[in-house]
C-alpha cells in the first residue's frame, strides 16, 4: 500500500454535536484510492456516526470534509452517492421481497422509451444483474429471484457489484461481516479485496480484529468520539489492535508503533 | 466488472424451475383460484337463474367495478407500506361536496367534480404527509380521518340544507360533459345490433319494447377497467413502480439508495383519495344523490380484495391485477348469493372466511418466496 498520491476523502477535525452529546470531538481521518481502510471501535465510539457524516446523513457541527481536494458539502446521501461515496449498510442493503434484478437498479432504474412513456428496462436490468452476480461469483437461479432467498453474505455482495456498478469511488461498508458465518465472512473479505483492486477506496467498518487484518491496510480506532491513531498494515500486531478498541489503556506503549501517524 | 457489456442471456447455472412452482409463486395465485372456485361454484347453483344472461352480468359487474375501483388505489397504498382507513368516509364525503357545490351553491356539474377532486386528493396529500412527517402508523392518521370526514359529511348538509339526502344532482348533470363521463354509457349501438340479433334480452312490451335490456356499458365499468390497467402498468412497468415496492418493502433502505419514499407514499395517499373520489362520483352519477351514510365499511372491503389479490398488510408485495380479481370475486359472491336465493347475510360470514383463508395463503407464498422458514 503505498500513499504517495493524493487522498480521495479527507476528513478534517469533525465533531459532531447531537444536543449536548458530543458523538465526534474532532476526529481527522484520509482516504486513498485502492485501499482497504479500516474504522474499528467498540460500540459507542462513533463509528456509525462518523461514516454517516461521510456519506451525508449528518452534517458535521464543525470540520471539513474535502473530496478529490475540493470542500463538499453533503445535505442528503444523494448528494454523496452522486459524488461517488456509497455506503452499504448491514441489515438494509436489500429489501428481501424484490427481486435481485429490481433491487439492484433500486434508485437508479434504467429506462426505455415506449410511445409516450418511458418503461423500466427490465431486459437490460436482468441482463446487467445476471453478469455482475456471476463476476462476483453468486450464481442466481435467475434476476427474478427475491433476493429474501439470498445468504446474508450474498445479500452484502450484491449490495457492494451494486454500488460499484454505479461508479463508486468509496464505498463505506458498515459492519458488513458482523451477522455472518466463518464461509460467508470470508466471500465478504474476498469481495472487498477484489473491489479494492479496482481502484476503490473501501472504508471497512467493524470491530472484529481477526476481520480487519485480513483485508485491510491501514487502521483507524475510534474511542469515544475521537481518534486514537492510525496504523499502516504491518506496524500493529492484532493484540495491540484489540488493546486500542478496549479503550486505549495501552496507548502510551503503543505510540512508538502507530508510526507518530496520530 | 462494471461493464455492461452484451452478454449471453443464458447461463448454464440456472436450474430450470419447474413451471408449476413458478406459477405458484405469485401474488394473483389467491385470486386467480378464489375467482375460478367462484365462477365453478355459481355456474353449477345458480346457473339457471339469470346471473349469466346480459342483465345478470351487467348486475355483479357494476358491484365488482365499484369495488375494483376503492381496491386499485389501496392495493399501490398497502404495496407502498401504508392504509387507508379514511376511504369510506372519503367516498361518502365527496359525494356530498359534488352535491353541495352544484345543488346548493348552484355551480355547473363540471366544476363541482373538478373541485372536490382537487379538495379530496389534497386531504388525501395531508394525510400522507402527516403520516411521513409524523412517522405515525397510517392505521391511527387515517382513522382519525375516518370520523373526521364521515362527520362534516353528517353535518354539513344537514347545516345547510337541514338533511342528510341531497337530491337533483341527475337533472342539474343533464347535458354536462363531464358528469357524462361518470354516468354515461358506452357501446350502445353494439348492445342494439346484439339485441337486433337477437343475442341479448330485449324489452318486450312497454314503451321501450325492441331495446335490449342492458342499453351499454356504464362508464363505472369503463373507469375500474382503466384504473387496473394504469395501476398494473405503473407498478409492474416503470421505476415509479420500483419505488413503490421500494417504499413498502423497506422504506430506510430505499432512502438510502435514493428512492424518495415520503413522496411516494404521499402520492399513494394521494391516488388512493383520487380512486375514492371516482367511486363517489360515479355513485351520485348513479343515483342522482347524495347521501350522508354513502361508504360505509368500504375501506375495509377495499383492503379485503386487496389482501385476497395476493398483497401483503406489512407492505412492499402485492398485484393490482390480483386485487382486481379480489374485486371480482366479491361482486361476483355478493350479487351471486342473491340469485341462488342464500340469504344475503351470509356475504359476510363469506368475506371474514375468505380473508382468513387469504392472509395464510399469502403467508404461506411469501416464505416460499423469501426462502424464510
Amino acid at each position: 500500500m503505498t500513499t504517495d498520491h493524493a487522498p480521495l476523502i479527507q476528513m478534517k477535525n469533525i465533531e459532531k454535536h447531537f444536543g449536548s452529546v458530543i458523538a465526534l470531538a474532532g476526529v481527522s481521518l484520509e482516504i486513498y484510492p485502492g485501499e482497504c481502510h479500516c474504522l474499528l471501535g467498540d460500540n459507542g465510539a462513533g463509528k456509525s456516526t462518523f461514516i454517516k457524516t461521510m456519506s451525508g446523513v449528518h452534517k458535521p457541527t464543525r470540520g471539513e470534509i474535502l473530496f478529490e481536494g475540493k470542500p463538499m458539502h453533503f445535505e442528503d446521501p444523494r448528494d454523496a452517492i452522486s459524488a461517488g461515496i456509497a455506503t452499504v449498510y448491514q441489515d438494509l442493503a436489500m429489501i428481501p421481497l424484490m427481486s435481485v434484478s429490481r433491487n439492484f437498479f433500486m434508485g437508479n432504474e434504467p429506462e426505455k422509451r415506449f410511445g409516450p412513456f418511458k418503461l423500466f428496462d427490465h431486459d437490460y436490468a436482468n441482463r446487467v444483474t445476471m453478469e455482475e452476480m456471476r463476476s462476483m461469483g453468486i450464481a442466481l437461479r435467475g434476476p427474478d429471484q427475491a433476493v429474501g432467498t439470498l445468504s446474508g453474505g450474498e445479500r452484502q455482495t450484491v449490495a457492494i457489484a451494486r454500488a460499484v456498478h454505479f461508479g463508486a469511488k468509496v464505498l463505506i461498508l458498515d459492519e458488513p461481516t458482523s451477522a455472518l458465518g466463518v464461509r460467508q465472512t470470508a466471500n465478504v473479505l474476498a469481495t472487498i479485496d477484489k473491489v479494492r483492486k479496482q481502484g476503490i477506496a473501501v472504508v471497512f467498518i467493524t470491530h472484529n480484529v481477526r476481520h480487519a487484518m485480513a483485508v485491510g491496510d491501514r487502521f483507524t480506532v475510534l474511542n469515544r468520539g475521537k481518534t486514537l491513531g492510525t496504523a499502516q498494515r504491518g506496524q500493529i500486531t492484532p493484540d495491540e489492535l484489540q488493546d486500542l478498541m478496549a479503550g486505549g489503556q495501552e496507548m502510551v506503549a503503543l505510540e512508538g508503533s502507530l508510526g507518530g501517524t496520530v | 466488472m462494471s461493464n455492461t457489456a452484451e452478454i449471453p442471456a443464458s447461463d448454464e447455472r440456472i436450474k430450470q424451475t419447474p413451471a408449476w412452482r413458478k406459477a405458484l409463486i405469485r401474488p394473483e395465485l389467491g385470486g386467480i383460484c378464489g375467482t375460478i372456485i367462484v365462477f365453478v361454484l355459481f355456474a353449477i347453483f345458480a346457473g339457471d337463474s339469470g346471473m349469466f344472461n346480459s342483465q345478470g352480468i351487467l348486475n355483479w359487474s357494476v358491484v365488482s367495478a365499484q369495488f375494483m375501483i376503492i381496491a386499485v388505489g389501496a392495493c399501490l397504498l398497502m404495496i407502498a407500506g401504508e392504509f387507508d382507513l379514511s376511504v369510506g368516509s372519503m367516498i361518502g364525503f365527496a359525494g356530498m361536496m359534488i352535491a353541495i357545490f352544484s345543488i346548493t351553491l348552484g355551480w355547473p356539474v363540471w366544476q363541482a367534480i373538478l373541485i372536490t377532486f382537487a379538495l379530496c386528493t389534497a386531504i388525501g396529500a395531508l394525510n400522507g404527509f402527516i403520516v411521513v412527517r409524523t412517522g405515525l402508523p397510517s392505521f391511527i392518521v387515517t382513522l382519525a380521518f375516518l370520523f373526521i370526514l364521515r362527520g362534516f359529511t353528517i353535518y354539513l348538509p344537514q347545516l345547510i340544507e337541514r338533511k342528510t339526502i341531497i337530491g337533483g344532482i341527475d337533472k342539474a348533470a343533464e347535458g354536462d360533459w363531464l358528469a357524462a363521463l361518470f354516468g354515461g354509457k358506452i357501446l350502445s349501438g353494439l348492445f342494439i345490433w346484439l339485441g337486433d340479433a337477437g343475442l341479448i334480452s330485449v324489452f318486450e312490451r312497454g314503451n321501450r319494447a325492441g331495446e335490449p335490456v342492458v342499453d351499454g356499458i356504464p362508464m363505472l365499468i369503463v373507469w375500474a377497467l382503466a384504473l387496473v390497467a394504469f395501476g398494473h402498468f405503473v407498478l409492474t412497468r416503470t421505476k415509479f413502480g420500483n419505488w413503490i415496492f421500494a417504499a413498502g418493502g423497506d422504506a430506510q433502505a430505499a432512502r438510502y439508495v435514493g428512492v424518495p419514499v415520503n413522496r411516494v407514499k404521499i402520492l399513494m395517499f394521494m391516488f388512493t383519495a383520487f380512486c375514492a373520489c371516482v367511486f363517489a362520483t360515479c355513485q351520485v352519477m348513479e343515483f342522482g344523490s347524495a347521501g350522508a351514510d354513502r361508504g360505509l365499511l368500504k375501506e375495509f372491503e377495499a383492503i379485503i380484495a386487496v389482501v385476497i389479490g395476493g398483497a401483503l398488510l406489512t407492505g412492499g408485495y402485492g398485484s393490482v391485477i390480483g386485487a382486481a380479481l379480489g374485486a371480482l370475486i366479491f361482486g361476483v359472491v355478493q350479487q351471486g348469493l342473491f340469485f341462488a336465493n342464500v340469504e344475503s347475510s351470509l356475504f359476510r360470514v363469506f368475506l371474514g372466511v375468505i380473508l382468513l383463508f387469504a392472509v395464510v395463503l399469502n403467508t404461506y407464498i411469501r416464505r416460499m418466496i423469501t426462502g424464510e422458514r
